[in-house]
């Protein structure tokens, strides 16, 4: 099966440099694009192909750049930017591409800021993210020397900058409009949308942000055509996916796997299943802000729509899994106090909401518990729900709340009852 | 209009608003926070959540943030649904779990959106059994009490003080449930408008130290409507008193003048009502002892009366007193002996402003107007030191022209932080041409420097470079020519350009080139705006009643015997140079003062009348832009302080004069004066007379929850005193009267059923933003004439040449400094600066002055000896010296002078 991700990426190694990247038939999509399409066949190719973002909200590629002014009256300078803010628990995907073939990333980002004729790019790395940022600043290197970056791109006429921003980081960075604020030096708090960035972004310009493993699918695409991307996927959302578990697992890590891949197969088959004397409880298949899926779920194929189903979310894609030896309540706390520490302030329900979840659920685990507690979380998955907030970083921070309530409520009672956690000793 | 449904009512509304403006406007009770009506939405508190269908038959509905939805045609909402109101609780509850609960000991208290709000939606029960967090307070300066354990986090303290009013050392710290509004470090807030965050916190976590040294909340205060009277552009105020002194001053909305905002000059400048210097008795100086001594009032009107003869009399009047004080004693001495108060020059500066504003074609814009232009030209005028609030003004007009791309992007005006995206920190084109670097450069395209002449003439060939008929200067510098063609490409190009200047240079030159521009775009059929500060807050007022001025005095006393002087709410030390006043005191037998407060004058008066401030009188009084604005007493001060035209018609009636006898409430002094002078015809319709009544009642100033008015004095009389009759207007001094909305220029404070803080004024508006009910108060009296003719100024100054051994010294301004009042203030006070000197470093390296180190300034007969500031900007061949420091002497400037080194 053909890994268009991870193809170059030799475990233990690092990436190839630019000579052997090119050799393995590294910026042949580059020379495509700009050689043989119009920004608009690009766009139009993506589109077809099928790409949803992989950041974790799974909106269409081809879509988002399509709101993107065109043409000559369109504002200037307009900007790409990758989102390498991987902040999400549980979430290691990015850096696998970003360590391991940064070139595919550059690769992607050059075609994509054709395409939408950007002619500023910025990679935003997390701050903890040091080898990546080594590793893609050597790599922007290599690619300006070798006239893939800077002015009139192999001829074409062409110019794009490119740069890196290594962020002070926050969870709120990963949201594309908390990105720009941030990458513009103001507090990483998000933005209303409408206007999107991709009418006002970064400065006021349009700007597209795509997470780091949507543009590195982006050669593949261009080289080998939209009809090839969609062949490599299961189900009807294009390409490969980065699956990835954590847990206690037999052998917790990350694939490259055919999109819409059940969660069975990624759970017993790649990750070796369960380790011994432990069982399966349930898992977030993407992130720490995605909805608990239980056993039940196990055969859903991962991607944006089968999981959405069972009322989940795809997410990044890379599961935590939760077993019987972990007390849920606690497992839950853990990602809220997570959340309400990320929360960046700025509005109420979030703000106020997630600390006040994360001392209930304190309290609970600590034997302390009242039954209206559990009244309260609930009032608190409804209202910190999408829309009630100004941005997702709320509703994402009760998905995992909600569905423990949901499938645990049998382990949070007898929290509440026993006045004690019972995976406690 | 767009049709829109509230519960199921149909409303026809303005597409351009959003959803919580439309309902607040259509009366609703819609609780929100971080919304303000002068700086838009940012969806932050969340409060506003209403349930907005996509249609008839949606009966779900989806929770959506008022005030971040357009008022879109067909729009379905409720207010009332379970949902809505269940979340809007919910916010409050979450406001809640950290917010100290320490009402009894706030200053907001009472007073308080967060009370009001949390009243409006109903949460009531703690549910939060967890700790609260905590933070470290700042001292934040004399203003500014900080407390931040009340904060909410709504952020408008931010958005106001950094994007509205340009601030810099105000900012949100950390995140989460842990973000923190304070300066980086303890210490000062810097910015000059800084007190509006007392209004603009929707709680107590800003509130007024001044208020704090003898404080009272705001339903204990007797209240009345004010104009603020420390600088020229006549601010709305509310002025509140209890047990005989002014305790605060509150912006007073007025949708042309000043919106909802004051500068804190005008805010915290009110101490010197509760001064110790106060003239609180009659005093005449003793035979024997030639001390001032009290007297009384028949004793003093007799004394008098026996003393003036009106053929050998001078009356003085002020630019800091009303209308009707200065008529009084106009008609006291007589027309021919009645002189202005002010100076020489800046009487003729004054008389130049409004000669160019009646006879020319460009009208002076209200500082609402003066927000809407889109091309800004400043000339001469350091605004923010003179015209605080016009400066502010000018901060929002510098967004318009970039705002105009907006549209094209679909962005809503009141999607404020959507817009500042959009815009960046581009500004519409802007530019200062002053002697001084001036704390409006930091938002300008581009700023020149030089002195007063060339800064005309460079306006005079931008009045030539627009229209031919003006006359050049003939500047040839190519730099210089191309700035001038730049300016006037930029103006050329206004929708709404803007022409500053005003009397602060000092230089009749600068405002007639601003006069040529502003015509020079009329001519051209542009609908050019100029506008001209001017110090004083009645400095127009005085003017356009008309007289001599106060150089002209000193001349008629040295040449013809007088007897008697009567000086008007006036101190001549800070008009005339020391020796000419002195010889003009020596002058006289009797010397009379009507004045407020001890200064110089007073000290060599023979009798001190003791007259009410601002807060204890009423009167009229014209800003800069011609508008005669009405201001009531917030009370009633012992008996024996009156209102000058008061004391004027005391002094009259001793005389025996008929006319004197009928004058009785300040409506027949007003009409009097409309008699005499009918220019001044439409202060009549500045506010309702006295006579005034709805439903038979006056309007109280008291709110209706006034406590202890039985108590207060029953220490000295267990019965409670009769409270004052005000024959001098609508008003009462109680708690009883009308209690719904009073005429706009009658509004004693703000307050409305559920509403106890300043957002009620969204009740006393026709839309939330928009004019007052029955319109923004004041009259204009000043329109341009409308007969199309033009006829530029000729008379072109030659330019600046540096000389050897000479400086050219030009007035520096200080908010907190120069205006004699405010200064007063304990809280003003300590903002004021040390009298120093402004140097260009070059030319300080060839006097070999060092920075801080003294330099000898001889300058009209005066040798000063004051440390040296290095500004770079500063001209070579210019000086700066600051004007009306306390202790400073008085020196017309600008004017030619020596500097040296002191260490000679």
């Amino acid at each position: 099966m053909e890994k268009p991700l991870t193809k170059n990426i030799q475990p233990g190694k690092g990436p190839l440099p630019l000579n052997e990247y090119e050799k393995a038939g590294g910026y042949a999509a580059v020379r495509k694009a700009l050689k043989e399409m119009s920004p608009k066949d690009v766009q139009e190719e993506v589109k077809q192909s099928n790409l949803k973002g992989r950041g974790g909200a799974g909106f269409s590629t081809g879509m988002k750049w399509s709101f993107v002014p065109m043409g000559d009256d369109a504002p200037k300078p307009k900007y790409l930017i990758a989102n390498g803010d991987e902040m999400e628990p549980g979430t290691f995907k990015d850096r696998l591409i970003l360590e391991g073939d940064p070139h595919l990333l550059i690769e992607g980002m050059i075609v994509s800021a054709y395409a939408i004729q950007a002619n500023v790019a910025y990679i935003f790395i997390r701050w903890a993210y040091k080898q990546s940022a080594l590793a893609v600043e050597k790599a922007i290197r290599e690619a300006y020397d070798a006239g893939y970056l800077g002015k009139n791109i192999l001829g074409s006429g062409f110019d794009l900058e490119m740069h890196i921003h290594t962020s002070v980081g926050r969870y709120m960075c990963g949201e594309e409009t908390g990105l720009l604020n941030a990458l513009e030096g103001k507090r990483a708090t998000p933005r209303a949308k409408p206007p999107y960035p991709q009418v006002s972004g970064l400065f006021g310009k349009p700007t597209i942000v795509n997470n780091i493993e949507t543009l590195s699918s982006v050669p593949g695409i261009i080289t080998h055509g939209a009809d090839w991307f969609k062949d490599l996927s299961h189900t009807d959302d294009g390409g490969t996916k980065l699956y990835g578990v954590s847990g206690r697992v037999k052998k917790p890590g990350l694939w490259e796997l055919p999109m819409g891949t059940t969660v069975r197969e990624i759970l017993e088959e790649h990750a070796g299943g369960m380790q011994d004397g432990v069982k399966f409880r349930g898992l977030l298949p993407g992130g720490a802000s995605t909805d608990f899926l239980v056993k039940e779920h196990l055969d859903v194929r991962m991607d944006y729509t089968e999981v959405s189903k069972v009322g989940s979310r795809m997410g990044t894609g890379t599961m935590i899994i939760l077993d019987d030896k972990t007390c849920p309540v606690a497992f839950v706390k853990n990602l809220e106090h997570f959340f309400a520490q990320e929360s960046c302030g700025w509005c109420t329900p979030c703000r106020e909401g997630l600390p006040w979840v994360e001392k209930i659920l304190q309290s609970i685990e600590d034997g302390d518990g009242q039954p209206e507690d559990l009244d309260l979380l609930s009032m608190h998955s409804k209202y910190l729900g999408p829309g009630n907030t100004f941005c997702a970083l709320a509703p994402g921070a009760v998905e995992p709340l909600q569905s423990a309530l949901k499938y645990f409520k049998e382990d949070f009672e007898r929290h509440v009852k026993e006045k004690r956690c019972p995976w406690r000793l | 209009m767009a049709k829109i449904y509230i519960d199921g009512k149909a409303y026809e509304v303005d597409p351009n608003k959003n959803l919580l403006e439309v309902c607040l406007s259509l009366g609703y009770d819609l609780p929100y926070f971080c919304w303000h009506p002068a700086m838009g939405s940012v969806g932050a508190c969340r409060q506003c959540a209403i349930k907005k269908f996509k249609d008839e038959d949606d009966k779900q509905g989806k929770l959506f943030m008022a005030c971040m939805e357009p008022a879109s045609d067909g729009t379905r909402i409720s207010i009332t649904d379970p949902e809505a109101v269940e979340f809007r609780a919910s916010v409050i509850e979450w406001l809640m779990t950290n917010h100290p609960h320490d009402c009894p000991i706030c200053d907001e208290g009472g007073e308080c959106h967060l009370q009001d709000m949390t009243v409006m939606t109903g949460h009531t029960y703690r549910r939060h059994r967890y700790n609260k967090r905590t933070y470290r307070n700042q001292d934040l300066g004399p203003f500014i009490n900080h407390e931040m354990n009340r904060c909410i986090q709504c952020y408008r303290c931010v958005r106001f003080y950094r994007e509205y009013a340009d601030g810099r050392d105000l900012n949100a710290f950390a995140a989460h449930n842990h973000v923190y509004f304070g300066r980086q470090e303890e210490g000062m807030l810097e910015n000059e408008f800084s007190g509006n965050l007392v209004e603009v916190c929707p709680t107590g976590v800003f509130t007024d130290k001044t208020l704090k040294e003898h404080y009272n909340r705001k339903w204990d205060l007797t209240a009345s409507p004010s104009i603020c009277h420390h600088c020229g552009l006549g601010c709305n105020i509310i002025a509140g008193e209890r047990y005989g002194g002014l305790r605060r001053i509150l912006s007073r909305y007025n949708g042309e003048v000043n919106g909802y905002f004051i500068c804190d000059r005008g805010r915290f400048g009110y101490g010197f009502v509760n001064s110790q210097k106060r003239i609180r008795q009659i005093l005449r100086r003793g035979d024997a002892s030639g001390k001032l001594e009290p007297v009384d009032k028949s004793t003093i009107l007799k004394h008098l009366d026996k003393n003036f003869s009106k053929d050998r009399m001078i009356g003085i009047g002020s630019p800091r007193a009303s209308l009707e004080s200065n008529y009084m004693l106009k008609k006291l001495v007589g027309e021919n002996n009645y002189y202005i108060g002010i100076s020489g020059r800046e009487l003729k500066l004054i008389n130049l402003a409004i000669e160019i504003l009646q006879d020319g074609p460009a009208p002076t814009p209200s500082m609402k107007e003066a927000e809407k232009a889109d091309v800004v030209l400043v000339l001469g005028e350091d605004l923010t030191n003179t015209a605080p609030m016009l400066a502010l003004a000018l901060r929002q007009a510098a967004r318009q022209k970039p705002k105009q791309k907006i549209k094209k992007m679909n962005i809503p005006e009141w999607n404020d932080h959507a817009v500042r995206e959009a815009l960046q920190d581009e500004k519409g084109p802007f530019y200062v041409a002053t002697s001084q670097a001036t704390k409006l450069d930091e938002i300008a395209t581009k700023t020149w420097r030089a002195a007063p002449d060339d800064i005309a003439r460079l306006g005079f060939d931008i009045a030539h470079s627009l229209n031919s008929k003006a006359p050049a200067a003939g500047n040839s510098d190519k730099e210089l020519k191309s700035l001038i063609e730049e300016i006037a490409e930029a103006l050329k190009n206004a929708e709404n350009p803007l022409i500053v200047s005003g009397t602060g240079s000092g230089s009749e030159a600068v405002m007639r080139a601003a006069a040529n521009i502003a015509w020079a775009l009329c001519d051209s059929g542009k609908q050019a705006r100029l506008s001209f500060a001017v110090q004083e807050s009645n400095s127009m007022g005085a003017a356009l009643l008309g007289g001599q001025s106060l150089e002209n005095a000193l001349e008629r006393a040295q040449q013809s015997k007088t007897e008697a002087l009567m000086v008007l709410e006036n101190d001549l030390y800070r008009r005339a140079p020391e020796e000419a006043v002195n010889q003009f005191f020596d002058k006289f037998k009797t010397i009379t003062v009507l004045d407020y407060l001890e200064n110089r004058t007073t000290e060599r008066a023979h009798v001190v009348i003791p007259v009410g401030t601002f807060a204890e009188a009423d009167g009229t009084i014209v800003n800069n832009e011609g508008r005669a604005q009405r201001f009531y007493q917030a009370f009633r001060p012992d008996e024996v302080i009156q209102e000058s035209w008061r004391w004027l018609r005391d002094i009259l009636a001793e005389k025996g004069h008929a006319d004197a006898k009928s004058l009785n409430g300040l409506d027949d002094f007003s009409e009097a004066l409309i008699k005499e002078y009918p220019f001044f015809k439409e202060i009549r319709n500045a506010a309702p007379p006295a006579g005034f009544r709805i439903a038979g009642e006056k309007i109280p100033r008291q709110p209706h929850r006034y406590s202890g008015r039985t108590a207060m004095t029953a220490n000295i009389d267990v019965n409670v005193p009769k409270p004052p009759d005000d024959s001098d207007s609508a008003l009462s001094f109680t708690m009883e009267g009308y209690f719904g909305r009073p005429p706009s220029s009658l509004i004693p404070f703000f307050w409305s059923p559920g509403w106890n803080s300043a957002q009620s004024i969204n009740k006393y508006q026709t839309e939330v933003g928009g004019p007052l009910r029955g319109g923004d108060p004041g009259r204009r009296l000043i329109e341009p004439s409308g007969n199309g003719k033009i006829s530029y100024f000729t008379e072109i100054p030659e330019a600046f040449h540096p000389q050897k051994d000479e400086w050219l010294i030009v007035p520096v301004h200080h908010i907190f400094g120069s205006e004699e009042l405010s200064v007063l203030s304990e809280s003003v006070s300590k903002r004021v600066p040390q009298p120093y000197v402004d140097l260009n470093p070059g030319d300080a390296a060839q006097l070999k002055i060092e920075e801080a180190k003294e330099a000898e300034i001889e300058l009209a007969g005066n040798v000063l000896r004051l440390p040296v500031k290095y500004r770079n900007e500063m001209p070579q061949g210019l000086a700066g010296l600051p004007v009306g420091l306390p202790g400073m002497a008085m020196i017309d400037l600008p004017a030619r002078g020596k500097i040296s080194g002191a260490g000679k």
